[in-house]
Order: structure tokens, then C-alpha cells, then sequence
């Protein structure tokens, strides 16, 4: 099923987020949260674990939400959103929307195991996962999904050594009702999959890429089109995955009548976070990437329209 | 209505009069019989609720903080490292002053590894912000529960209500089970003065700063240093609102009286021994036992460990020659925490007691009457003086 497409003309103007909240310049989580809120609108619950949306949001009695926010514990948030879910269906309450909404390091490393059981009892809710690839909030520690390379406070010598997980795949492998990838630098995208997502029942699953300027060591100005530059060079994904079949959303779906793709490189030496990658670990990347979209032709090439 | 069940079927039969409307649970012993049984209320229909089978206790502790902020009666049990295992999560609770009931079937805690009994889980976690009810029988178990949820929703701090794993968990004795009309009279629906949801937007648990500030009407908001210090005033306010509950409750039930601390043979008792749970039943049989032999000794039973009932204990202990404390639970390198709580409470009294701790049944270690006779005939039989000391402790059972 296609989802709806927005506009930036048809895009609701009602605001849900507060302007001048605590978010850095340039953060890519601020312009999904403000996108996103649109789609989910005031009828819903959000909960928060430790990240920095719950810093973004503002520090008591001040918020920069005009929803109800549930803040939770690190691990906790799945099952928070659970026990919210939970409590809606004993009011008989069936349009309150759910949205559990954690960074990369709440979601793949911490926040997992609760993910897992809830996508397993498959839980009516919506799960948005903020990927900027680090624990940025307690100072750019390296999570579950930060790149091999990537030079982080506790990897600063020589970058992170291990590969990325692929929390998508994880998510996936438990057939949730919907999945999709999304990125700051396509708000409507995300937007409109938020808006699709919601109208399912059961669990759905978004993995957001959000750049994050201190973090990858890049200037404000540039941190949209690092997200895009991710996803026009094939490194980044968008897509959507329904009853086990995936399918690439526009911006990605494009690359597969390309026949070659932009090199990596100028994505790795535009953040600071890559200054230790050799040219061997660049190669490494870029084939990693020709084979990931040497499968997707094969596969995809006639669903590609 | 007589039943002759388990203590596990007790509570669960509590859990359903009190109209519980979300269950989340995931398995330990000696707890699992209760939350089957539950199971089974909710999957039958016989109990209105939504039972979440959550992946561990943390997230048996979340689903239920996600609950009560959203609006429903929720409930937990849990034993051991169950009850470990959601320790941050008992701090947000009492933090976030949710009302909540949870069932904690006391066992040992590892390493090495036990599944017996002893006190040593919920003790541990006595100053996570929670109120600390101990249960000494079935009827206990059943009538704890449901006076829990009233007091838990009118001071809103979430309440554990412990009982002895296997002593009182496994084994089968008579209980009466009032009406359901009763208990709906009792207990009103759950209402939560901050219910999240859409209708009038709240942020809770924000992030909140060292010091009060004003919002944006110029109103002081307090900081963080002011809500921990309500939670402790509160709570403090428990002992007296428990008994206001406990005495409504003895009008519907017929049972009760006596919440806070259950005297046996004490009015001119020189010697008084002190318990949680279940010891304390076994003790009545102990003490009946040196009355005969001319000894004047009662037993005070305990059945509030927070907030700590230290005005009516005063009240009980002043003026005694001596307190033997039995303990199933202990701070190592201290003593029992009950022990060094009683001293603090008697501190500074014209006429302070001696003060006798024994360890005892910690694993599961068997212990019987004739262990604690023994213990409270060594006790009387020491010197004015002669002992005291805070660190001081007497192992039963070691050896054998």
C-alpha cells in the first residue's frame, strides 16, 4: 500500500512543538519531532525515555510538547508504552494514540529486550527510534549503532572498531505489524509513514536517521543534506516493510535505475567523527554499500517503478 | 465465604475483589501460582483486567507505571531477583507517586543461588520510597491487599505488600473471603490526580532542577529537593490514614484492629520478642510456652516496616527489660534492619530495653519453636549491660 503523500503546502500549520526549545542547532530529531507531531495530532500519549528529546522537551514546569509525555526509565520504554496501551483498553479507549519515542542507544542497546517483548505480544503502539548513531545527550558515547570508524568520547582513539547493528533487520525478524526507515532530511516521508503506521493495529516500528552536528563534528548549516547526501549515496535506506515484503520508498527507489551510485567519501569527510578512516576503511564502506544495492537490483529491479 | 486455599490463591483472590484492571507479571518462585491464577481470572473473564505476560520484572514494574499514570489499578508481584531486577523502576514509582499494589513473596536472593525463603529482597529495598506491609497469615494476605489499594490511592505511594515464601505462599489454611459489594463499597474506583492523556496534556517526570522555579504564570514549582521531601512527610502520614482504613475495614469485614502492630501477651510482658510475618504467628506458640514456665514475655508482631510505626513502637517497648529480635533479612556487616531501626526509635528514652538480634532462616535454613525458646531463655538470662551492642548478632541454626 502507498502511503498518502504531504506536501509542504498541505501540511497541517498547527504547531504541537514549542520553537525556542533546548534542542542544538541543526539537530535532525527537532525537525522530525516537529513534523511528527503533526501526523500523530493531540489525541495521544507519548513516552520518553532518557535522551535527548526528554532534555528537548524542557526542563519541569516548562515542556515543548503539547501532548502528554510519560518520561520512563532507559530501559523501559516499550513496556511503559505497554502498560499505557494497557490501561487505555480497560477505559474502552480505542483512539488514543501510543507513541514510544527513543533514541539509538535507548532503542538498540538499552531499551531492546522491553522491544522485543512488546513487538512480540504485538502491543497496539507506534515506535519511533531516533537514530544520530551515538548516546549524544551524556556526551557522544557510542551506541549499538554508531558506524565502524566512528571516532565517539569513548572510541576516540582509532573510531569505533565493531560494525553498526542493523535494528530494522532486528525489529523485522519479529514480523511487527509495519517497519520503515525515514530520515531527517525527508520530513514528509516521515510523516506520512507516522500517519500510514497509525492507522494499523499492532506494533509499528520507525527508524528515523537524525543527524546530530556536535556529535558528527559538522556545522549546523549542513547537517540536511549529510542526511540526504546518506541517503543519495545508497548508505542510508528508506523503506517499507508490510507482511514480510520490503519495499524502497521514493528516494531510495530512484537509486535502483541508477547505474552508479555517489562515492561515499564526500559523506565520510564532511563529519569530523570520520577524520580516522583510512582509504581502506572508506573501500570497505563503499563495497559494503555496492553490495547491499548489487542484492536490491536483483531483487527489486521489477517492483522499481 | 470460607475458602481453604493457599496463600498465593489469596492474594489472588484479593487482587480480583479490589477490581485490579491491569496485571503484568512475568514468572518466579515461589510467586508464579499467584500470577497463574490470575491468569486465569482474566482469561476466563472471571476478572475484568488486561493481563501483560512483560519479558521480565522491569518490565512488569513499567507496564504498570504505564498503567496507573494512564489511569488503571495495576499490579505486580514479584519475588527475590524479580524484585531486584525492577529496582530502579520501584524508585520511579515512589517517585512519580503512583498508586500501585504489588504482592512480594519473600525468598532468599543470590548469590549462591536459592529459591527457600527469608526476607532478604524486600528489606533491601526499604528505602526505595515504597510502603513495606507484612502479611502473617492467609486471612492477612487476602485482607492486606485490598486495604493496600485504598491507602496506596488516597496518599498515592505504592505499597508492597510481603508475605513468606512457602510458609505461607505453598501452604493451605482457611481464609474468609468477604463479598464483592463489600469490597466495591470499600474500595471506590481508581482516579489518578495527574491521569495522563490527551484531554488536558501533562509532562510527567520531567527532568526537574536542584532548585524550585516559577512557571510561566509566575507560580513556584517546586524542585527536586522539595518532592523527595513530600514523599517522606506523606508517607509518614500512613501510619495513622492505615489505621482510619484499617477500622472501616473491620466494619465491612469484621477483621482488623490491630494494622500496624499485633500485640500477643505484651500488657505485662518484661521480655517482648520481635518479628515480621509469619515468625510472628510462630512465636504466640513460644511465648504460651515460657508463660508456663513463669517467664513475661509477649510478642509484637510487625506488620508496617515503612514508614516505620517508631510513636506506637515507643509506645509498645518503652520500659521493657528486653527486646529479642528475630530477623530474616540483615545488613552484613551491621545487623538486621530491623533491629538497628527499633534501637534508633528507642534512642533517647528514659527507660530503653536491652536489645537481643538473631538471624534465622536466611535460605530457607530451617528453624523451629524450640530454636526460638532457646534464643529468647539465652537472652533473658545475659546481664544488664552485658551486651547491646548494635552489631551484636545471634545465628540460629549455624552448623547444622
Amino acid at each position: 500500500m502507498e502511503a498518502k503523500k504531504t506536501r509542504a503546502v498541505n501540511l497541517t500549520e498547527e504547531e504541537l512543538v514549542y520553537p525556542g526549545n533546548r534542542a542544538c542547532a541543526g539537530c535532525g530529531l527537532n525537525i522530525l519531532y516537529r513534523i511528527g507531531l503533526k501526523a500523530i495530532g493531540r489525541d495521544a500519549i507519548l513516552v520518553v525515555p532518557p535522551s535527548c528529546l526528554t532534555v528537548m522537551q524542557g526542563l519541569y514546569p516548562i515542556t515543548s510538547t503539547q501532548l502528554s509525555v510519560l518520561n520512563v526509565t532507559f530501559a523501559s520504554t516499550a513496556a511503559a508504552a505497554s502498560g499505557v496501551r494497557a490501561a487505555l483498553r480497560a477505559q474502552d479507549n480505542d483512539h488514543t494514540k501510543v507513541v514510544a519515542w527513543a533514541g539509538d542507544g535507548g532503542t538498540s542497546d538499552i531499551g531492546l529486550q522491553a522491544l522485543s517483548g512488546a513487538i512480540e505480544r504485538n502491543e497496539d503502539f507506534l515506535y519511533i527510534c531516533y537514530d544520530n548513531e551515538a548516546y549524544m545527550n551524556t556526551g557522544v558515547q557510542r551506541s549499538g549503532t554508531t558506524p565502524r570508524g566512528a571516532v565517539t568520547a569513548n572510541t576516540s582513539i582509532g573510531g569505533k572498531r565493531e560494525r553498526s547493528k542493523d535494528v530494522a533487520s532486528i525489529i523485522a525478524a519479529h514480523s511487527p505489524a509495519y517497519v520503515a526507515s525515514c530520515s531527517a532530511a525527508y520530513p514528509l516521508d516521515f510523516h506520512d509513514k507516522i500517519a500510514k503506521a497509525l492507522g494499523i493495529k499492532g506494533l509499528k516500528y520507525i527508524h528515523a536517521h537524525t543527524p546530530c552536528p556536535p556529535g558528527w563534528q559538522m556545522e549546523e548549516k549542513v547537517a540536511v543534506s549529510i542526511a540526504r547526501m546518506a541517503v543519495s549515496n545508497g548508505l542510508y535506506v528508506l523503506y517499507e516493510i508490510e507482511d514480510g515484503r520490503m519495499t524502497l520508498s521514493e528516494p531510495s527507489a530512484k537509486l535502483l535505475k541508477k547505474k552508479s551510485l555517489p562515492r561515499v567519501e564526500e559523506y565520510l569527510q564532511a563529519q569530523g567523527r570520520f577524520k580516522e578512516l583510512g582509504s581502506d576503511d572508506i573501500a570497505a564502506i563503499q563495497s559494503d554499500i555496492d553490495s547491499k544495492w548489487a542484492a536490491y537490483r536483483r531483487d527489486m529491479a521489477g517492483a522499481a517503478a | 465465604m470460607q475458602v481453604f486455599d493457599s496463600g498465593n490463591v489469596a492474594a489472588a483472590t484479593s487482587v480480583k475483589l479490589a477490581r485490579v484492571q491491569v496485571v503484568a507479571a512475568y514468572p518466579i518462585t515461589p510467586q508464579t501460582p499467584l500470577t497463574e491464577k490470575l491468569s486465569q481470572y482474566v482469561d476466563s473473564q472471571v476478572m475484568d483486567a488486561e493481563y501483560v505476560a512483560v519479558e521480565s520484572e522491569h518490565s512488569a514494574m513499567a507496564v504498570c507505571i504505564g498503567a496507573s499514570s494512564a489511569g488503571a489499578r495495576a499490579f505486580t508481584a514479584t519475588s527475590s531477583h524479580g524484585l531486584l531486577y525492577m529496582a530502579e523502576q520501584l524508585h520511579w514509582t515512589a517517585g512519580a507517586r503512583l498508586p500501585m499494589v504489588m504482592c512480594v513473596v519473600n525468598r532468599a536472593v543470590g548469590a549462591p543461588f536459592s529459591i527457600w525463603n527469608d526476607q532478604q529482597d524486600s528489606i533491601s529495598q526499604r528505602d526505595c520510597g515504597w510502603i513495606q506491609l507484612y502479611a502473617s497469615d492467609h486471612q492477612e494476605i487476602l485482607d492486606t491487599v485490598i486495604k493496600a489499594y485504598r491507602l496506596s490511592e488516597r496518599i498515592c505511594i505504592p505499597v508492597m505488600v510481603c508475605y513468606d515464601g512457602y510458609y505461607l505462599s505453598h501452604t493451605y489454611m482457611p481464609y474468609r473471603v468477604p463479598e464483592q459489594s463489600a469490597v466495591d463499597a470499600f474500595l471506590p474506583p481508581y482516579t489518578y490526580r495527574h491521569t495522563l492523556g490527551p484531554e488536558k496534556p501533562t509532562s510527567l517526570n520531567t527532568v526537574t532542577l536542584p532548585g524550585g522555579r516559577t512557571d510561566i504564570h509566575g507560580n513556584f514549582a517546586p524542585g527536586y529537593m522539595e518532592l523527595r521531601e513530600s514523599l517522606d512527610s506523606e508517607m509518614k502520614k500512613a501510619v495513622a490514614i492505615y489505621s482510619e482504613i484499617d477500622a472501616e475495614y473491620l466494619d465491612i469485614a469484621g477483621r482488623g484492629g490491630d494494622p500496624i502492630v499485633q500485640c500477643y501477651l505484651c500488657d505485662d510482658a518484661e521480655y517482648v520478642a520481635v518479628a515480621l510475618g509469619s515468625m510472628g504467628r510462630q512465636l504466640h506458640d513460644v511465648a504460651d510456652g515460657l508463660r508456663e514456665e513463669g517467664i513475661k514475655i509477649g510478642v509484637l508482631s510487625l506488620a508496617m516496616f515503612r514508614p516505620f510505626p517508631a510513636d506506637i513502637l515507643r509506645a509498645q517497648l518503652s520500659g521493657r527489660k528486653a527486646l529479642i529480635v528475630f530477623e530474616k533479612a540483615f545488613s552484613p556487616g551491621q545487623s538486621g534492619a530491623l533491629r538497628s531501626e527499633l534501637q534508633a526509635a528507642l534512642y533517647g528514652e528514659a527507660s530503653q530495653p536491652e536489645l537481643f538480634n538473631y538471624i534465622l532462616g536466611l535460605g530457607g535454613r530451617s528453624y523451629s519453636s524450640v530454636d526460638f525458646r532457646s534464643s529468647i531463655i539465652e537472652s533473658i538470662q545475659r546481664k544488664p549491660g552485658e551486651t547491646g551492642r548494635c552489631e551484636e548478632i545471634g545465628w540460629i541454626g549455624l552448623g547444622r
